[in-house]
């Protein structure tokens, strides 16, 4: 046996720790670039991309040139370009987002304001749909071609098919309204009833009511997205060598999913669930709006009518900022989990 | 105490499309302790399927018959707990191409602990530690490496840790399944060292399958050469080598001149045509028409696995002209 | 049997041919797939037939015959709008727009995507670089706000609303197409086309382009099933082309109107089952021809 110590180990140059510090360094370095590449699309798409920034802000809504000048030097829109742009990354690293033209409150106190509903929604929604669709895209695998994966399967992409809104339309006109037999059970919109007194337990148990299709609706429209990867990356794994090793070591065929085979499909799932959370935003618009849940999705399809444009901008800012956040998230979580991402 | 691993009469077919396609037909052999028995053939000869059925880890899709005896129960009318405590505790497997093999989000540590705990869930961390460290120094590894994840090892290091892997629960018979494939040759020769000493030292049993027959010819003790799901040729491993009977065989000597080479495994010099399709084997002898010695009668009736007249005793081979003069 | 020898331009017609057959002798092992080319090419006829099968006066506001949210009858089999239009000839005519959003989207996400994806790939230092760095950067500028921005600044009209979403989707098929690029720029002819003394205009396309086609075929379908949807978001939130019907401006009026609240589910459901069709029937396709052309994901 002495004799097999040969060479083996040792001085290998695979020996090379895993620095999990430096991948951190430099997935906060990418995100660092996609944040400022963030502020300058932001800052073109509203300062340079209409022309006149002043009239197209402003449209229709100065009578006199005076008005426009006062416009623009409150807006600093008479300074050159590069000034302008320094103003701006100022202002908004400073947290000064500008004034809503509607509301005359600054947008940043709106979007605080407003943050708070939007979590609740997608928040729940997330939590839901990731344990619902991972559940049925595992379900679906371990049946491969079976009734069970042809009808979730089906289902699936047909929701995965469907303008989520138009799902929330029709669960109003059913659930709410109340269709045929069907009597109403929950209300059209709103987060609250008037009569609700905040602080007590059946404010809780009202905004869970009245959150209960919209967190419906998200759910359905984000478990389909889930489902899918679950499946594919179940089925991915399911053809893998080590599992066959697990089951000749004598686990049982449960414990070789539940220990093997899922951790290893769950990690593209949890990374498409951290890069989804970063659509925040964007999931919550068309849900909040038929609603009329007060979030911030709301607050950009209404600033879309006037348009509120330095709303617009910021809903725009905190959206992508999200998405950068979920990406970075993504990446360390994935670092974390795989160690063969690390090296 | 009969012998550690007795097949008998194993037969095994994957059903198809186009129907049940054998890939076993009819196999016998046993493995006492301390023995290394050697499985040679061309890729696709049932050598894989045999290694996975001593453990009934064969495919959902494959019809099993006969008998595989590992220490007296036969493994495939097992029930399933009796199976699952008869798994790596009884016998364990050496797969081949460890990458895959391991999982690779692991650290070896655990992997290799997995079934001390699966079969003696009381085992303490402390006692289970130990043992990996143990396990690795075996197998040539230093401890430390028992917090390595798979990818961050050499080939030669991943096939050692499949070792260890294998000895964790001090099985008495190891199926080592192409254990150095995909290999340099001076690590080749490390690991096949290795697996020799280990049965010297532990009084195992082995079944060490490869296509390279002067691999096996280094190791074993005895060695069965297959060909379509058959076994072809058996005997002592120097005088299969040294005096092949079966003209297969004879084939796999001639074209292995040494261990290592890639390009043979597809391509044995000396034997034309194609590796046999097991979805249309030909009556008689299913060597015949790739064999340069076959006559009409070779493909009339499959020839049994005899021995020859005036070979050694315990030698055999499944051809009707075996023991000719040359 | 006569042999007249064929031209390099027959062959690499009857190459073509061949090959065409073949992927076309694969598809159609795919049912789903099958069945969603059917119900396409429904639609399609259904859009190309718009005026045969429904008056165009159907459309307009002050000619409308029916009553305010009448519903289902003989004259209007699905009712009629707040307006007392056929919602059958709003559905026709919707098809239209919604079609033609789609695939003029699809076109200019393509076209951008394929540009900058072969470009990054194709050339390797810094302009493939700073494309790459580019296409990643506007992957995570949120889809749908970014398109909300841009159709409030651009102005609504079908060409603007079709702009905005080319624009904000071509990144995901440039990123697709640039390994694409790099996969195929390994594979040994390219060398030895390039040893043969051709140029990068020859190598990019003659060699790269045509092996990556395909997937961007397969990718086009995927993508046309994304731009129609987004045509119907945007559309529902009032962002559409206000002098066209689409099924996305249909919803939004339904919704405006309070038609499921009043039960007039003739306005609101078939708009929405029009806009699923059409989109599963794309995934499905663009699915079945992914597994045509990349064998790998077969076995799913």
């Amino acid at each position: 046996m002495s004799a097999t110590l040969v060479a083996a180990g040792g001085s290998t140059p695979t020996l090379r720790r895993p620095s999990y510090a430096k991948y951190v360094g430099g997935r906060v370095l990418g995100a660092l670039g996609s944040l400022a590449f963030v502020l300058v699309v932001n800052f073109f798409l509203f300062r340079v991309l209409p022309g006149d920034p002043a009239r197209t802000l402003g449209r229709g809504r100065f009578r006199t040139e005076e008005q426009l000048e006062a416009f623009r030097a409150t807006y600093g829109l008479d300074q050159p370009l590069p000034q302008q742009f320094l103003t701006f990354l100022k202002n908004t690293l400073t947290g000064d987002l500008g004034v809503s033209l509607r509301y005359r409150v600054p947008v940043s106190e709106l979007i605080l304001d407003r943050l708070w509903p939007t979590l609740l929604l997608v928040g729940t929604s997330t939590l839901l749909a990731t344990i619902i669709g991972i559940y049925l895209g595992m379900v679906s695998a371990w049946n491969r071609g079976k009734t069970v994966d042809r009808v979730w399967t089906g289902s699936t992409l047909t929701l995965y098919s469907m303008p989520e809104w138009w799902l929330g339309l029709l669960l109003i006109a059913t659930l709410a309204v109340g269709f045929g037999p069907v009597p109403g059970m929950f209300p059209t919109g709103g987060l609250h009833s008037v009569d609700a007194d905040p602080g007590t337990f059946g404010y809780v148990l009202d905004t869970a009511w009245h959150l209960a299709l919209p967190v419906t609706t998200l759910t359905l429209a984000y478990l389909a997205d889930y489902a899918l990867i679950m499946r594919s990356s179940l089925l991915d794994e399911i053809g893998e060598d080590y599992l066959v090793t697990a089951r000749a070591k004598g686990l049982r065929d449960l414990q070789v999913r539940r220990r093997h085979a899922v951790p290893n499909a769950l990690l593209p799932t949890t990374t498409l669930v951290a890069i989804n959370l970063g659509f925040v935003v964007s999931g919550a618009i068309t849900i909040e709006t038929i609603f009329s849940i007060p979030g911030l999705g709301l607050l950009a399809t209404e600033a879309l009518s006037i348009p509120d444009y330095w709303v617009l901008q910021g809903v725009f800012l905190v959206a992508s900022a999200a998405v950068i956040l979920a990406n970075l998230l993504a990446n360390l979580l994935y670092g974390l989990l795989d160690p063969r991402v690390r090296t | 105490m009969g012998a550690l691993l007795e097949v008998r009469d194993l037969t095994v077919s994957y059903r198809t499309n186009e129907g049940p396609v054998p890939a076993l037909r009819g196999v016998d052999l046993t493995v006492e302790a301390g023995e290394v028995l050697g499985v040679a053939g061309e890729s696709g000869c049932g050598k894989s399927t045999l290694a996975s059925t001593v453990l009934r880890l064969q495919p959902k899709d494959a019809t099993v018959g006969g008998e595989v005896l590992v220490n007296g129960s036969d493994v495939l009318t097992l029930g399933w707990g009796d199976l699952r405590a008869l798994r790596w505790a009884e016998a364990s497997i050496v797969f081949q191409g460890a990458l895959h093999s391991l999982n690779p989000v692991r650290r070896i540590r655990d992997q290799i602990a997995e079934p001390i705990l699966v079969h003696d869930p009381g085992t303490s961390d402390d006692e289970v530690e130990r043992r990996v460290g143990e396990l690795l120094e075996q197998v040539g590894l230093p401890r430390a490496r028992s917090r390595a994840y798979p990818h961050q090892l050499s080939g030669g290091q991943r096939q050692r840790v499949m070792i260890a892997m294998a000895l964790a629960c001090r099985p008495k018979l190891v199926v080592a399944d192409e254990p150095t494939t995909a290999l340099d040759v001076m690590v080749q020769a490390q690991i096949l060292d290795l697996l020799g000493g280990l049965v010297r030292d532990l009084d195992l049993g082995m079944v060490l399958i490869s296509h390279d027959l002067s691999v096996l010819s280094e190791v074993c003790d005895r060695v069965v050469v297959m060909y379509a799901g058959r076994v072809v040729e058996l005997g002592a491993a120097a005088e299969v080598f040294d005096d092949p009977l079966h003209p297969y065989a004879q084939a796999l000597t001639g074209a292995f001149p040494r261990i290592g080479d890639p390009r043979a495994r597809y391509a044995p010099a000396g034997l034309a045509g194609d590796p046999p399709d097991l979805r249309t084997l030909p009556d008689g002898c299913s060597f015949a028409p790739r064999c340069p010695k076959a006559v009409d009668a070779c493909r009339t009736a499959e020839p049994p696995l005899v021995t020859p007249p005036g070979a050694a005793p315990g030698r055999r081979a499944a051809c009707i002209r075996a023991g000719e003069p040359a | 049997m006569t042999t007249t020898p064929l031209s390099a331009r027959q062959i690499g017609r009857r190459r073509r041919n061949e090959a065409l057959r073949r992927t076309w002798a694969e598809f159609r092992s795919h049912r789903s797939g099958l069945v969603g080319l059917v119900v396409l090419g429904g639609f399609i006829l259904v859009a190309l037939l718009a005026p045969v099968l429904a008056d165009s006066d159907g459309l307009s506001v002050t000619r409308a015959t029916g009553g305010v949210l009448e519903g289902p009858s003989a004259e209007f089999p699905l009712g009629t709008d707040d307006n007392g239009r056929s919602v059958l000839t709003l559905l026709i005519w919707g098809a239209r727009i919604s079609l033609f959003v789609g695939l003029l989207a699809t076109a200019i996400s393509m076209v951008i995507g394929t540009l900058v994806g072969l470009t990054s790939g194709f050339f390797e230092g810094w302009p493939g670089r700073i494309l790459f760095r580019l296409t990643e950067w506007f992957l995570v500028i949120p889809f749908l706000p970014l398109a909300l921005v841009l159709a409030s600044v651009l102005g609504r009209s079908l060409l603007n609303i079709a702009l905005v979403i080319g624009v904000a989707s071509w990144p995901g098929t440039a990123l697709l197409i640039r390994s694409q690029t790099l996969s195929i720029k390994e594979r040994p002819y390219l060398d030895r086309a390039r040893v043969l003394g051709a140029g990068r205009w020859h190598l990019m396309s003659r060699h790269v382009l045509p092996n990556v086609m395909p997937m961007v075929f397969a990718n086009t379908t995927l993508t046309v099933a994304i731009a129609i949807l987004t045509e119907t978001t945007l559309s529902f939130l009032g962002l559409g082309d206000p002098t066209r019907v689409s099924w996305g401006s249909m919803l939004d009026d339904a919704f405006t109107v309070g038609a499921m609240t009043t039960g007039a589910w003739w306005f609101i459901v078939p708009p929405g089952v029009c806009v699923v069709l059409v989109v599963l029937s794309f995934t499905l396709v663009g699915q079945a021809l992914e597994e045509v052309v990349n064998p790998r994901l077969r076995r799913r």
